[in-house]
């Protein structure tokens, strides 16, 4: 056994220090090297970091430390072990240290490029055998990178490994819903999530456009039907050709895609079983979880018999007729109000309160617009069961449900029940269990700290299995490269989940970015809180005769913190193209003087937010009169 | 003595500017009248209350463009699945609906004026000495009105060219082209100005025979690429682009048809084309001339007529002001207008002492494919701090909704321009597509952002705007911008 000391991290080792001498305090500016230099020795650290098999940051007063040393001393394994309190710039090499591993003390472990952690992990990892496996590790893995899922995130880290010289497996496998509807590459946001929804959104949006194009002259016959054959044919067409896409992306970058489902097996290899049955092992030095989630169900009778989900409602064969919709969720609402802007009577049947977790004066107001354009809501309802009357294309489902105050139970006729309560993770059946990645019990979520890594080191998460982060398209995105960088391109970003802009694609769109003005009272006090507010009239909608008080803008500001803006929403159309910039203003610290000095464009209805003038608390009405 | 009637602010014109400035004074408890007057143009056509962005402007310009983008909406309908066919336009149903609209808001203002106490004229103005104005109404009936501060907010008008033979005898403008109750039927639109491309734009978008005639290069003073992506854009969309030509000769035949004859400026070689109507988008004058301004001692620039202001919008008379359109050097925008005349209305009251910002004004030019942008063009930003110091990020997109359609998508481009290492701020922001998106990113602007902040921010999808946070590809790199896949 033996210990090898490692000299001084920046540049050519100088001199040691002086034996036995105690650490010096830190050098006036530690910390604070200038960008490049910070940089140099990051590249410096992770070279000893990928170089060495067993590498201990250290300090040699540190008690932690010497337990870590004895025992890989008493393991038989040699280590390389840097003494911060023995080199230059010890400190920045901690500082820089913390930045790579969101660790900030020592000692801090890697073996075989993992970091294991401090003392603490180090014999828990010990203990659980980890550790050995983490020594035993044959470098010859198969892979660099295997990522389990195939959708936004999991491929979006797979293609920046790969760019970056990484050998990178994706395992992807859609198992059929219980109506048998199964999809290609690309997950949730191509197949049967963003894009379709989106796509559905805007055939209704043209169906109004339609009704409003007779007053804007356009002369034609009155009564225009629709297709919806037509529609998910289009649409369907569309999405084959992303899906395509995706896989001649993957394969130009030399990213290995194999159709089959992983599961872990024991660390470091998962077994991919693919459509015939057939199973093959591969190992990998790292691992990604990106499996998403699928729909919900009830647990009722006959909800998975004959209900369908938006796995399912996208590429229906036959149009859906009267539906139910059940759920109070963004995916619902957004479902029910294209459906009933492709002309269908459309109900949804909602337990509680509308968009959990959004601002519930705007969630209000979502549903009162959707109101409008006829879809009808059950408040306070939950289905118990549902029959299948007659079969068909769309066959007819009887409904029963209850109330969720009393006693009364209500039956409903349907077309089509579409369930939308909630999305599961796909956590279930990956073996996590096998390796001891932690999974939160309440949600089967998968708990990572503020650098995607899992309980388990080399194992890390992006994308909607996450815990308690957002649950969005550009979000996996986002993470998933800048994990990539992070784990193989020697880079430090991490995915900064603050202040993501988000859009509800109902018939009327609601954007926000920042705190509901709920969670805002939470967090400052209400009373520290200006709400600024008002009703618009977009300037399209007065020719088309729409209702003038309608559309909403809402922001809300912190008093004890120069006004900055917190929250930001806006129902109204378009309000997805509107968000955007807004939230980027947010990330750059935006205050409500700022959106005052703003020049607004006219006339549009992100001008709106640069003449916001009347605060909630004032009380002053903010409906519009005429213009 | 002589009946004049006093204030201590006297606004001269009703528009965007005058109307913010006049209702903000009176707010604050100051005494204040308005004066406005709307001279026929040399075809007719007058309005009411409320300048040029509601009456011929801003509010017909967009609702008209509105309809024109419902026609493009009907052709993707059937490929959404909406069984409708292609359908013929009614100009006179469009017509009646947005000049009722207008009349709505003409109405809106007096009621504004009026609960507001501001009382106003409906009269034409023009000094008599410094503190004085002298109204002349329709039926010739004087009114002297005399002020502690006046302010001149008349904004401008459509220029006619003035050596062409029958320009002014069969031409139109867009004073009149919002106000037409019959359609124009085949247009030919002279200018190169954002009125002209979008007049040229909305017309082709209700189906009618349009062409624009420009002399050299379209909307000068706009990013140059963004320019011609609008004009290639418009082009393949079936508008009639006759580039380096010049009008000579406007004649009426026999009938009510119009032949244009014009030289190519390139080859110096005559054409000739019949049209319905002739539209003259080739600038805008300020509405300075019957005004009396030398009687007040007020400076006008000799070459663009406008009036000389300093930053508290102060003419060379103390106490008469200029805002709007009329003003010397300012961006002829309603917003700008608006936010000029509440803040001098403001410090007039002693309110603030703010003083407008006139930098990294956004805005958008709604032609087909609309284009938004804010702070400066890349040739300004090359020219302002040298190509070196310039990094230029960029991408052609593909909106969702232009896949099922299979909508032609490529004009649709954004990019920013941005001051290189080591601050990185990024000063304009152009994109294609759609008005709405850039008015936030005018705010991260004016934040001071920095590249750098604007792609940590988290795109929403699928947008268009989300392309903005993913503008990775610089113009320096070479590398191809134009989408792949989705």
């Amino acid at each position: 056994m033996s210990l090898r000391r490692l000299g001084n991290v920046r540049g050519a080792a100088g001199p040691p220090s002086p034996p036995g001498r105690r650490a010096r305090p830190p050098a006036p500016g530690a910390g604070r090297l200038s960008g490049a230099a910070r940089e140099e020795l990051r590249r410096r650290l992770l070279g000893l970091i990928e170089g060495h098999r067993v590498v201990i940051f250290s300090k040699t007063y540190c008690p932690h430390s010497t337990r870590v040393k004895e025992l890989f001393s008493s393991l038989g394994v040699d280590c390389n072990i840097l003494e911060l309190d023995q080199v230059d710039e010890g400190a920045s090499v901690q500082e820089a240290l913390s930045e790579i591993t969101s660790q900030r003390t020592v000692p801090s472990v890697f073996v075989n490029r993992v970091h294991v952690g401090g003392c603490d992990h180090t014999f828990q990892a010990h203990q659980s055998g980890l550790l050995q496996q983490l020594l035993q590790q044959d470098p010859a893995y198969d892979y660099d990178l295997i990522v389990i899922g195939g959708g936004s995130g999991g491929l979006s880290c797979a293609q920046e490994a790969a760019v970056l010289g990484r050998k990178v497996m994706v395992l992807d496998f859609v198992v059929p819903s219980p109506r048998g509807t199964a999809w290609g590459l690309g997950g949730t946001c191509v197949n049967v999530g963003c894009i379709p929804k989106k796509l559905m959104h805007q055939a209704a949006l043209l169906g109004q456009a339609l009704t409003d194009s007779r007053k804007f002259g356009w002369e034609y016959s009155q009564q225009v039907r629709h297709s919806w054959a037509t529609m998910t044919e289009a649409i369907q067409s569309h999405i084959g050709s992303l899906s395509w896409s995706h896989r001649l992306a993957l394969r130009e970058k030399a990213v290995t895609y194999v159709n089959s489902y992983g599961e872990f097996v024991e660390h470091h290899k998962v077994k991919a079983t693919n459509e015939k049955g057939q199973e093959a092992l591969y190992t990998a030095a790292k691992f990604v979880i990106a499996t998403g989630e699928r729909p919900r169900y009830l647990g009722i009778p006959g909800d998975r018999e004959y209900c369908v989900t938006s796995d399912d409602l996208f590429s229906l064969p036959y149009c859906p007729g009267e539906t139910l919709v059940v759920g109070a969720s963004y995916v619902a609402l957004e479902c029910a109000g294209f459906l009933a802007g492709l002309g269908l009577e459309v109900t949804v049947m909602v337990r509680s309160v509308l968009l959990r977790g959004f601002d519930q004066e705007m969630a209000e107001k979502v549903g009162a617009s959707m109101q409008q354009l006829g879809v009808r809501f059950l408040r306070k309802f939950v289905p118990v069961e549902v029959q299948q009357l007659e079969r068909g294309l769309p066959g007819r489902l009887k409904v029963v449900a209850k109330s969720t105050e009393g006693t009364e139970t209500i039956e409903g006729i349907y077309n089509t029940v579409l369930l939308a309560i909630g999305r599961d993770s796909c956590t279930k059946k990956l073996g996590l269990e096998k390796i001891g990645v932690n999974v939160s019990e309440k949600t089967g979520k998968i708990p990572v700290n503020d650098e995607e890594q899992t309980s388990v080191p080399y194992v890390y998460a992006v994308g909607d299995v996450l815990e308690g982060k957002p649950q969005l398209t550009p979000v996996a995105v986002q993470a998933g490269k800048l994990l990539a960088r992070r784990l193989f391109g020697g880079r430090s970003e991490k995915c900064d989940y603050v202040n993501v802009p988000t859009v509800v694609f109902t018939p009327l769109e609601y954007g926000c970015c920042g705190y509901s003005e709920e969670k805002a009272g939470e967090v400052y006090q209400a009373e520290n809180l200006n709400v600024y507010h008002t009703l618009f009239w977009p300037l399209e909608w007065t020719v088309a005769g729409r209702d003038n008080n309608t559309c909403y803008a809402k922001i809300i500001c912190n008093k004890l913190d120069n006004d900055r803006v917190i929250g930001f929403h806006v129902l109204g159309p378009n309000a997805g193209e509107i968000t955007q910039g807004f939230a980027a203003a947010m990330k750059c610290g935006l205050t409500k003087q700022l959106l005052d000095d703003t020049i607004g464009i006219h006339p549009t209805c992100g001008e709106v937010f640069t003449t916001l003038e009347i605060t909630k608390a004032s009380g002053l009405d903010i409906t519009q009169k005429g213009c | 003595m002589d009946g004049r009637q006093c204030y201590d602010l006297l606004v001269i014109g009703g528009g965007s500017g005058g109307l913010a400035c006049a209702k903000e004074a009176a707010q604050l408890g100051k005494k204040v009248a308005v004066v406005d007057y709307v001279e026929p143009s040399p075809r007719g056509t007058r309005w009411g209350l409320g300048g040029t962005c509601v009456n011929v402007g801003c509010i017909p310009k967009k609702l008209m463009h509105q309809a024109a983008l419902l026609g493009g909406m009907i052709r993707d309908a059937p490929h959404y699945g909406w069984g409708v066919a292609q359908a013929p336009h009614s100009w006179a149903t469009l017509a009646d609906a947005v000049q009722n609209h207008v009349k709505s808001l003409n109405w809106g203002h007096r009621v504004q004026l009026q609960d507001r106490k501001v009382k106003y004229f409906n009269v034409k103005a023009s000094f008599v000495d410094t503190h004085t104005v002298c109204g002349v109404s329709k039926g010739g009936e004087e009114t002297l009105l005399s002020a502690e501060h006046i302010v001149i907010a008349t904004g401008g008008r459509p220029r006619y060219p003035t050596h062409i033979e029958g320009a002014l005898e069969y031409g139109i403008t867009s004073d009149d082209l919002f106000w037409l109750k019959e359609s124009p039927g085949k247009t030919l639109v002279v200018g190169a100005s954002y009125v002209a491309l979008e007049c040229a734009g909305l017309l082709t978008g209700l189906g009618l025979d349009t062409t624009v005639m420009i002399r050299s290069v379209p909307l000068r003073a706009f990013d140059q690429q963004m320019a011609s992506l609008v004009t290639e854009h418009m082009a393949g969309h079936g508008t009639r682009i006759l580039r380096g030509c010049a009008p000579e000769k406007v004649e009426k035949l026999p009938g009510q048809q119009l032949r244009v004859t014009w030289v190519d400026l390139t080859s110096d070689r005559k054409d000739a084309g019949t049209f319905d109507t002739v539209l003259w988008a080739i600038g805008r004058v300020p509405e300075t001339a019957s005004l009396n301004l030398e009687k007040a001692g007020v400076h006008t620039n000799p070459v663009t007529g406008k009036i000389l202001v300093d930053a508290q919008e102060a003419t060379s008379v103390p106490h008469i002001y200029a805002i709007g359109d009329v003003a010397e050097g300012r961006p002829e925008l309603t917003p700008t207008a608006i936010m000029a005349g509440r803040l001098l209305a403001q410090r007039l009251s002693g309110r603030t002492s703010d003083l407008m910002d006139y930098s990294s004004v956004p805005t958008t030019v709604f032609t087909p494919l609309e284009y938004g942008c804010v702070g400066l063009s890349e040739e300004a930003a090359v020219a302002r701090h040298g190509e070196e110091h310039v990094e230029v990020y960029h991408a052609f997109y593909k909106p969702l909704e232009f896949t099922v359609p299979q909508r032609d998508a490529s004009q649709c481009y954004i990019k920013m321009v941005c001051l290189r290492e080591p601050h990185s701020w990024c000063w304009a922001c152009t994109s294609a597509q759609h008005g709405e998106v850039i008015q936030g990113f005018a705010l991260g602007i004016k934040c001071g952002a920095s590249y750098q902040q604007l792609m940590r921010t988290v795109g929403i999808h699928p947008t268009c705007a989300e392309e903005v946070a993913k503008l990775r590809i610089s113009k320096r790199s070479g590398l191809d911008p134009t989408v792949t896949g989705c």
